[in-house]
């Protein structure tokens, strides 16, 4: 039965080549802008650690001044000082704990006549690369030991592995950074976690490529390396001397493997800042401990065009499924005289329904092809685009597959009301005016 | 033209009635507000620099120690000047569209954060940058040779400085902000010009008022002032000459990184700077293009299939005396009614789609007399699409009353 609804309607769509090809072309046209954009909005709004990241959280303080604070409604400060990074890090209250910063380090090839270049530098602590899961090629992580001697020790990514020294295992050798040398501990297989989640409110950008140089926090400070970005919040006499000043420039992360950690760390967090008030260092009691989900959507790391774009999308495809509902029903009246004949020879109501639904489902599948290759289209455009996430913007499997639901769904729904219409017409009447 | 016959067939086909209403609703509401924001983002992109864009470069170095600063600057300057095509280089801390260099509160007391003025940007040069950039000074003096002072922390102290316009009237509106003082901190500073425009490095990210919260700040090279280098060479020259002053910097400071994305024409930086929201433009042009196509490309179908249902009534109606005009008239009239019930839809979801704007991007409120506009769109697009299958319907003949198929 259903091969010859599914011949019944491959006639009727013949039967009207142009009506057809325009109805198909509509849908697709929107199905096309509609997975771009989801494309895009899926892999920048994407989980950067699936594995990890429910147990990754971050905890925040705020030390500002009591002026402006209104209880409940004043959200914490985004970063912390070093006394507070260093106090949270030295309590060991979380089964692991690293402290941030980002920087720039000045990067000299040992190879003769290669000019200077500058790379991106992370400033942190030993737990780092075990907490996020960093793979590495040769070598290993720097020790807890090794943060507080301020041992001149660095991990470098991949691919500046590859630039120096050609690919080969260089753990121990020395990397010149910042007119200093540093002895290599460590290279890093390929990570740049997307959205660069450790990099969000420490100045760096949110997408792209990993960072190439990881130093020990204490090392990095004592070539005089700075943080990106630093936010003091009383009046600063001594800029150079960061760890003293009143001056918030560290990202502090936490590893909590379960809900009673967690609670647990909540109310450490809590008691901690009550401390710090009875001790004058805070006027605010406000402490925030968001997962690493929680903190991309507090920072709203997706930016504004992008999530505009998909609601224009889903604008468009709205319009294209209304428009699609009435051609189809358009196209199904036309033929009241054809249902009032199949009526008349037996055919059920549920047969006529079931006909104009496959006839829309045909519709549907076929804009959902020529949509495919519509986003196809949209996605080279974007790897074409400026934005730091350009390259990531590629069809996967399941977005694939998602394009035929978004698709049938479309067309079955614009179906339904001609259909229905259809399967509801008196066969008698029309007969007679035939 | 009588309308109520019109009403009355259309109450025979509500719902194909209600599917283009809501369409023409549907195009309206996305209709005002694409090009709200294309005019938007395009008010954006044509954000005034106040400089000589077409005859500025600038050149920026990095990767020495404070100690070297005087060192760096003397050979920079000397080796760029040396480039043929060359008219001027001189220091300054930023430009618009380039990296920002120094951003601070300021306010009109002494005692810091009361009576603030707000987030200005503070442009650091060395004498003859302004004549270099091509500033335009509409009130008060220009810098003199003793207006220039050491930057001993981000800006000088007591130094006498220029505003742009837009600076001026929002800090002291309706007064001559001449003489005026303001501080940063402790940082005492005091007005001494206005220039017409002098964009902000990032213009777009204050908003439209604030985008030209300038302070062009007469310093003296050294400390926070080096490693950038502004350029001027003839339009024509420019690029050649940016292009020998960046190979030149490996042979003039060997030990300096050049920063090759920040060392580029004006032109350039202000093309990168906006490139998204170009970007931007041409897609909401594109989907309101293919948006009004998809719309008529419905009334079409749907004004086609009415036409050949009504065969029968046309020819009777021709019979009985109406001239084509009438039947054409018909169907446009139809179109407009139904048209009409649309948009007067869609500019009640034309203002909701603003609201939930507004509340997610931080849009302004859509203006009102983008309504009409949208309105006359609309009806245009509406009496074009039918106009086909008016013409067609026009066209039948009074003996298809006689046919009984």
């Amino acid at each position: 039965m259903f091969a010859y609804y599914l011949d019944l309607a491959l006639r009727s769509l013949r039967r009207n080549k142009v009506l057809t090809t325009l109805m198909v072309l509509a849908l697709a046209l929107g199905i096309g802008a509609t997975i771009t954009t989801l494309t895009v909005l899926r892999l920048l709004s994407g989980d950067p650690l699936p594995q990890k990241s429910a147990q990754l959280f971050y905890p925040q303080l705020d030390p500002n001044e009591k002026d402006g604070y209104i209880a409940g409604q004043t959200e914490p400060a985004p970063t912390m000082t070093y006394v507070d990074a260093m106090n949270l890090l030295h309590a060991h209250r979380a089964t692991r704990q690293v402290a941030m910063a980002l920087s720039q380090a000045k990067v000299l090839p040992q190879q003769g006549g290669d000019h200077p270049f500058f790379s991106d530098a992370v400033m942190t602590t030993a737990d780092f690369f075990a907490m996020f899961d960093a793979p590495f090629q040769y070598g290993n992580g720097w020790a807890a030991a090794d943060d507080d001697s301020g041992a001149q020790l660095v991990v470098i990514a991949g691919f500046l592995n590859d630039k120096l020294f050609g690919g080969a295992n260089s753990v121990g050798k020395t990397i010149r950074l910042n007119d200093r040398d540093f002895r290599i501990v460590g290279v890093l297989k390929p990570w740049a976690p997307q959205p660069r989640f450790y990099a969000q409110d420490l100045g760096g950008r949110s997408y792209g490529d990993g960072d190439a140089v990881f130093l020990p926090l204490r090392t990095a400070r004592a070539v005089d390396m700075g943080p990106q970005d630093t936010e003091c919040y009383a009046a600063v006499t001594d800029i150079k001397h960061l760890e003293t000043a009143p001056c918030m420039w560290l990202g502090v992360w936490v590893e909590l493997v379960d809900d009673a950690a967690v609670a647990g760390y909540k109310s450490f967090l809590s008691s901690y800042a009550q401390q710090q008030i009875a001790q004058g260092r805070f006027q605010r009691p406000e402490t925030a401990l968001l997962d690493l989900m929680g903190w991309l959507r507090d920072q709203q790391v997706v930016p504004d065009d992008v999530r505009l774009q998909a609601g224009l999308a889903f604008g468009f495809l709205l319009i294209c499924v209304v428009n699609t509902v009435g051609l189809l029903l358009a196209k199904c009246l036309r033929r009241s005289q054809e249902i009032g004949v199949r009526r008349a020879l037996g055919a059920t109501r549920r047969e006529i329904f079931t006909q104009f639904m496959v006839e829309a489902a045909i519709v549907g599948m076929a804009g959902g092809v020529l949509g495919l290759l519509f986003a196809e289209l949209g996605l080279l455009g974007i790897r074409h685009q400026p934005a730091e996430y350009a390259s990531l913007a590629h069809l996967d499997l399941g977005m694939f597959l998602f394009t035929f639901v978004v698709a049938l769904g479309a067309s079955l729904i614009a179906g339904i009301l001609p259909a229905w219409r259809a399967c509801v017409l008196a066969p008698a009447p029309q007969l007679k005016a035939a | 033209m009588q309308i109520r016959p019109i009403l009355a067939a259309l109450r025979r086909h509500r719902l194909a009635t209600l599917l283009i209403a809501m369409e023409v609703a549907l195009a309206c509401a996305v209709l005002c507000n694409a090009c709200f924001l294309v005019a938007q983002r395009w008010k954006l992109i044509q954000t005034q620099s106040g400089v000589d864009e077409n005859s500025l470069a600038v050149l920026t170095v990095n990767g020495f120690e404070p100690t070297q600063a005087a060192d760096v600057n003397a050979r920079m300057l000397a080796g760029l000047r040396a480039i043929p095509g060359m008219q001027a280089v001189t220091l300054i801390s930023q430009v618009p569209f380039g990296p920002q260099a120094g951003a601070a509160g300021i306010s009109r007391d002494a005692d810091s954060f009361k009576n603030t003025i707000g987030i200005v940007d503070f442009v650091l040069a060395e004498p003859g940058t302004f004549q270099v950039l091509g500033l335009k000074l509409v009130e008060g003096r220009m810098p003199q040779a003793d207006d220039y002072r050491p930057a001993t922390n981000f800006a000088p102290m007591d130094a006498q400085v220029l505003v742009s316009r837009a600076l001026a009237e929002h800090a002291w509106p309706g007064e001559s902000p001449i003489g005026k003082e303001f501080w940063c901190d402790k940082l005492h500073f005091r007005v001494m010009g206005v220039v017409d425009h002098f964009a902000r490095a990032h213009p777009r990210e204050w908003g439209a008022q604030a985008a030209e919260w300038t302070v062009f700040t007469p310093t003296l090279p050294g400390g926070s002032l080096a490693g950038t280098y502004l350029l001027r060479a003839s339009p024509a020259d420019l690029p050649r000459v940016l292009r020998t002053a960046r190979d030149a910097v490996a042979k003039i400071a060997p030990d300096v990184v050049l920063d090759q994305e920040n060392s580029q024409t004006i032109t350039d930086l202000r093309t990168d700077y906006f490139k998204s929201d170009r970007i931007m433009i041409d897609l909401l042009i594109g989907v309101i293009v293919t948006m009004l196509g998809v719309t008529a490309l419905g009334i079409v179908g749907l004004a086609s299939f009415w036409v050949q249902q009504r065969r029968r009534q046309i020819g009777v109606r021709r019979a009985l005396g109406a001239t084509r005009g009438d039947i054409l008239r018909y169907f446009q009239t139809e179109n407009f009614l139904i048209v009409t019930g649309g948009i007067l839809l869609g500019m009640l979801l034309a203002f909701a789609l603003n609201l939930a704007l507004m509340t997610h991007y931080e849009l302004p409120r859509l203006p009102l007399y983008y309504l009409p506009i949208g309105a006359l769109v609309l009806w245009g697009l509406g009496q074009l699409a039918v106009l086909g299958p008016a013409l067609r319907a026009a066209a039948v003949p009074p003996v298809v009353a006689t046919r009984s198929v």
